[in-house]
């Protein structure tokens, strides 16, 4: 996987990580927390010190994140984690065979009741 | 022939370090009028003093300009050498090269040629300028406190100490304030009352101070020395000359569910009341919203059974106007409203709660009789969980940007005394950072932790969810061990941002002090005069000024108190001489500028003029009483024939100064 | 009263009830739904990232259309709504996205945030008031007791979509006490029910849903009402057995108005 910097993500996401007072609300009730291996409070803190490339590696954490809009709702600071999160997740699938959903897949998980949303949204997640 | 003097400061390198202040003497050396220019490191330095003096002596200087720092920080220094020396005061200009030139640009050249303008535009002006003579005005040797809590109350008892008359100004039916409400004080735990109504009580005796309770101020006019304020006594409908505060009215009056304000609700008073046990003054006051006699005529049952015969259904809204020489800000604060933090389920739970209501649930005065009980059943809560910063250090627009400081130390006092009372409780406090700088402040928060075992958790709750078995689920973020923890709570406590009374606002306005964004009025210098508006005469004590804790309100309040007293010592006032003056030939008599004077200086006549042709006409003119006059320049710019000029600023200083800046 | 509207992809296929019964009820209300013509899919979720242009492009087509057609632009599903009002905001905020986003398209007249995106249940709040609504109500779900879900969407970020109190809300409750029942409210009611990830991680969807369930279950739910297909396929997915029927909003104002063809939404043949 190539090469992700700090600056980078920061134009993608737009969210300037210094205005984070590590408070850990965004963590608190984040529905996904047990799921991902780096929370919403650690990616903020790791993009700002440049750790990207755990984050880019981490697919537990940028494949379980919802997008619910939780942490961005309750921070006390305007932060906005959950746009790291998609910085970082867009940041791996737009490069070349990263793609995380394949259209293979699909058959295998659909089933009659499954809403088109669900396939759109994944789609737009977690592939280019 | 005008000699003018031009000194230029390097501030050390505060100008030095972005202006060459040498090149600056030099370019100014060569304006016309100017006989001297030479640079200094520190112009206000007793060397620095000295230089200005001997140019003025040796050169026989008609005019002097010094080229530093803002005319708020060293004109009076400056004006003083330049009187000792024998030049008029007011033949002394200010060219600011500090904070509207060094400190402001990084390059060198931009900031040099700036400077030089900005010393040419005050030689400019300084070719005009006459030597002024400042008047006296006397002083009004009487003090109005604006609000008697902790805050105003010891101000006006330093104040009354001292011998002056001063007077408090309450809206509340007794003095107190926010005291009051509170069970045990930081650091050292005492009793708030036991330290509190003993004040009160001295206010009420003290012959120098008068209480006006359930009171507020309408208007202010004046200034320093000489305020003229409009008080509004608001009928209470109870003779407070009669009433001896016996509470038989209170105990009879059959309209019992009001809620009461000093419990915050938790429990309910008649609609006569007195606020609590140890008010000052100890007068009932009825509530005209809830009193049947006052709303609908039915009722009477208070002036039935008062023997003191004080009540008085009739009564009405009393205004008086009293003289002033110095006022004292000291309206405080309020926790503020929750209902953007929905995430805590304030609104949606009675057990979660303020810390100031957990003061009153902890306070044998309050509601439960100082059991700490929920009060949703009224049973003892096992599992507490205290949450800091509600609305402090918040800049997503739903809360206050600042800390409110005083949160960290009174949840500190809050979990420890649970602890100590209820050893069989767990408590939590979730918290950003602990702030406990103040002098065995942190050393009570350790106690909290390493004596009584309250689990201090470094995180955020991020959501209360009332379920339905009536405990509180507690989301939180543990950063430390990196979890997110969920515990189940009883009570939870929240620890709402502090915001500056609401009647402050409309208050500043009044008195023509400034305030910052927040409400909290504005000090005259942030470190150096933290006790005084900068508007001449009015005074800031307590939280009115900023978040402070009982020790450091008292502080200020005395020292609030002292300024009031170096005030009121003096008989006479010197004036500010750059007063307004009207020419009354210009004059059209139109009255435009007695409409926009807020001191009231502005009188019209009608004078008797000796026209070209021999004839006399009277023609109505405005004149402006320089005692009153306090300069600021209003009635110039409302004036349509020009009549009126600010003497020290007159419309051809300061055409001069632009045209210098533009040439 | 005319207003443009803009189904989504879902309300064409598997979520047909939730569509049908918002245009009968409408109807029976007074009020004109025309379906945008040409509407595109809006992608499901809002493109977050600064530099994502084209996958907001279909949400300014339809918002640019309604701005053509004069009309306020009414959404339904709730994914829909968080997209086209996101991008709405960003193409009246946004100087940067909104440049791209016009010079992308080249319409005759620049758009810029001009149409007004209500929800559904804005539209029976703010247009039709729930007090009116009351008195439409032809068979009110008398004894019915109903828990509203707003999941994540509806709300969410409660600045830009500004429906109601985010933590708090109340809309969907007001409009289960117009239907004659009672609203039941619980903590968990504007939580994400596991959303997308339900593609990949059933049993991450299957907790989240549960705890939503569990939620309504303890405050004393006996159904589930929701604005968004995906929300309902979650908790119907749910394999705890919390015995809650989910149901869409509007399938019991169709009821309550005497639109609903086939049974009451009482949990039967669910």
């Amino acid at each position: 996987m190539a090469q992700v910097s700090k600056e980078e993500i920061i134009r993608i996401s737009g969210v300037n990580p210094l205005k984070c007072m590590r408070c850990g609300k965004c963590s608190a009730t984040c529905p996904s927390y047990e799921e991902m291996e780096y929370h919403p409070h650690q990616f903020v803190y790791m993009v700002e010190k440049g750790e990207i490339e755990p984050l880019l590696k981490s697919a537990d954490s940028l494949y379980h994140c919802l997008s619910c809009f939780a942490c961005v709702e309750r921070c006390p600071r305007n932060v906005e984690p959950a746009k790291l999160v998609e910085a970082i997740r867009l940041a791996v699938i737009r490069q070349q065979g990263q793609n995380h959903l394949k259209p293979e897949t699909i058959p295998e998980v659909l089933d009659e009741d499954l809403p088109q949303q669900a396939i759109v949204s994944a789609f737009r997640k977690y592939s280019k | 022939m005008q000699k003018i003097g031009v000194f230029v400061c390097h501030c050390g390198t505060n100008i030095a370090g972005t202006v060459d202040v040498h090149a600056v003497a030099e370019a100014l050396k060569e304006e016309p009028g100017v006989v001297f220019s030479a640079d200094y490191p520190y112009m206000c330095s007793e060397a620095g003093q000295n230089m200005i003096k001997d140019a003025i002596r040796d050169y026989q200087l008609t005019g002097a300009v010094i080229c530093s720092c803002s005319p708020r920080m060293h004109e009076a220094t400056f004006r003083k050498a330049a009187t000792s020396a024998g030049l008029n005061p007011y033949l002394v200009e200010i060219a600011n090269i500090r904070e509207q030139c060094s400190w402001i640009h990084k390059d060198m050249p931009t900031a040099t040629e700036k400077a030089i303008i900005l010393g040419k535009a005050a030689i400019a002006k300084v070719h005009l300028n006459a030597p002024l003579t400042a008047g006296e005005s006397p002083v009004t040797k009487r003090a109005l406190v604006i609000r008697g809590g902790i805050a105003g109350i010891q101000t006006a008892l330093d104040i009354a100490e001292a011998g002056f008359p001063v007077d408090i100004v309450e809206k509340q039916p007794t003095i107190g304030g926010k005291m009051t409400q509170l069970d045990k004080t930081f650091p050292t735990l005492d009793c708030a009352a036991c330290i509190l109504t003993p004040k009160m009580v001295d206010c009420a005796q003290n012959e120098n101070i008068k209480i006006y309770s359930y009171s507020e101020v309408t208007d202010v006019k004046g200034f320093v020395g000489n305020f003229r304020v409009t008080i509004k006594r608001k009928a209470r409908y109870v003779d407070e000359t009669k009433c001896t505060g016996c509470g038989i009215c209170t105990e009879k009056c059959p309209m019992k569910k009001v809620p009461n304000e000093f419990n915050l609700g938790m429990n309910n008073r008649t609609a006569v009341y007195i606020p609590f046990a140890q008010a000052v003054p100890k007068v009932a006051t009825i509530d005209p919203e809830h009193c049947n006699m006052l709303k609908n005529g039915k009722c009477g049952v208070c002036a039935k059974v008062c023997t003191a015969g004080a009540i008085d259904y009739k009564q009405k809204d009393e205004f008086i106007e009293q003289e002033y020489g110095a006022i004292v800000v000291a309206t405080g604060y309020n926790p503020i409203k929750l209902d953007r933090y929905d995430e805590f389920a304030y609104s949606q739970s009675k057990d979660v709660i303020t810390s100031l209501e957990f003061e009153r649930l902890t306070n044998a005065a309050g509601p439960t009789s100082g059991q700490l009980l929920r009060p949703s059943d009224g049973k003892h809560p096992h599992t507490i969980v205290f949450v800091q910063c509600v609305g402090s250090r918040d800049t997503s627009g739903c809360g206050k940007e600042y800390c409110s400081k005083i949160c960290c130390m009174y949840t500190a006092k809050h979990a420890m005394l649970t602890r100590e009372k209820y050893p069989d409780t767990d408590v939590y406090v979730f918290y950003i950072d602990v702030r406990t700088p103040g002098k065995n402040f942190d050393e009570f928060y350790r106690r909290a932790v390493e004596e009584y075992g309250v689990h201090y958790i470094k995180g955020m709750v991020g959501k209360v969810a009332p379920r339905a078995d009536g405990t509180l689920l507690v989301q939180a973020s543990d950063l430390i061990s990196n979890e997110q923890l969920k515990i189940n709570a009883d009570l939870v406590v929240l620890a709402a941002a502090i915001e500056p009374d609401k009647t402050a606002r409309p208050l500043a306005t009044m008195l023509t002090a400034s305030m910052d964004t927040n409400d909290f009025f504005t000090e005259a210098h942030p470190k150096l005069r933290p006790v005084e508006s900068p508007t001449a005469g009015i005074f800031l004590s307590g939280t009115c000024q900023g978040p402070k804790d009982i020790p450091e309100t008292v502080s200020q309040a005395s020292a609030a108190a002292a300024k009031v007293i170096g005030l009121l010592v003096k008989d006479k006032l010197t004036c500010n001489p750059c007063v307004a003056h009207s020419d009354e030939w210009m004059c059209n008599g139109c009255s435009s500028c007695e409409k926009v004077c807020p001191y009231g200086a502005i009188t019209y006549s009608d004078k008797e003029f000796k026209m070209p042709d021999r004839t006399i006409a009277i023609r109505r003119v405005a004149s402006v009483n320089e005692a009153v006059c306090q300069g600021c320049g209003a009635c110039t710019v409302a004036c349509p024939s020009g009549a009126m000029d600010l003497k020290g600023f007159s419309n051809r200083q300061i055409m001069a100064e632009v045209d210098a800046i533009c040439k | 009263m005319i207003f443009s509207y803009y189904p989504g992809c879902t309300l064409k296929t598997k979520a047909k009830e939730l569509d049908r019964y918002a245009r009968l009820s409408a109807e029976a209300l007074g009020i004109t739904l025309e379906e945008l013509p040409e509407w595109q899919c809006c992608g499901g979720v809002y493109p977050m990232a600064k530099d994502e242009i084209a996958t907001k492009l279909s949400s300014v087509r339809a918002l640019a259309s309604a701005k053509a057609l004069g009309h306020d632009l009414v959404t339904l599903c709730s994914a829909c709504h968080n997209v086209l009002k996101q991008v709405n905001h960003d193409m009246a905020a946004d100087e940067n996205i909104r440049t791209k986003a016009n010079n992308y398209m080249q319409p005759d007249e620049a758009y810029g945030g001009e149409t007004k995106v209500i929800h559904y249940l804005e539209l029976l709040r703010d247009t039709v008031g729930f007090g009116e609504l009351a008195k439409q109500v032809k068979n009110p779900l008398k004894g019915r007791k109903i828990a509203a879900y707003y999941g994540c969407l509806l709300l969410r970020p409660g600045s830009v979509l500004q429906m109601d109190n985010p933590e708090n809300p109340t809309i969907i409750e007001d409009f289960i006490r117009a239907l004659g029942a009672e609203a039941v409210v619980y903590p968990m009611r504007n939580e994400c029910c596991g959303g997308y990830v339900t593609l990949e991680n059933r049993e991450l969807a299957n907790r989240r849903s549960g705890a939503v369930l569990e939620s309504a279950k303890e405050c004393g739910a006996e159904m589930i009402i929701t604005a968004c297909p995906l929300c309902l396929y979650n908790l119907n997915k749910n394999t705890d057995g919390y015995d809650v029927p989910v149901y869409y909003f509007t399938e019991l104002l169709a009821e309550a108005l005497g639109v609903k063809e086939g049974g009451a939404c009482d949990g039967a043949g669910q």
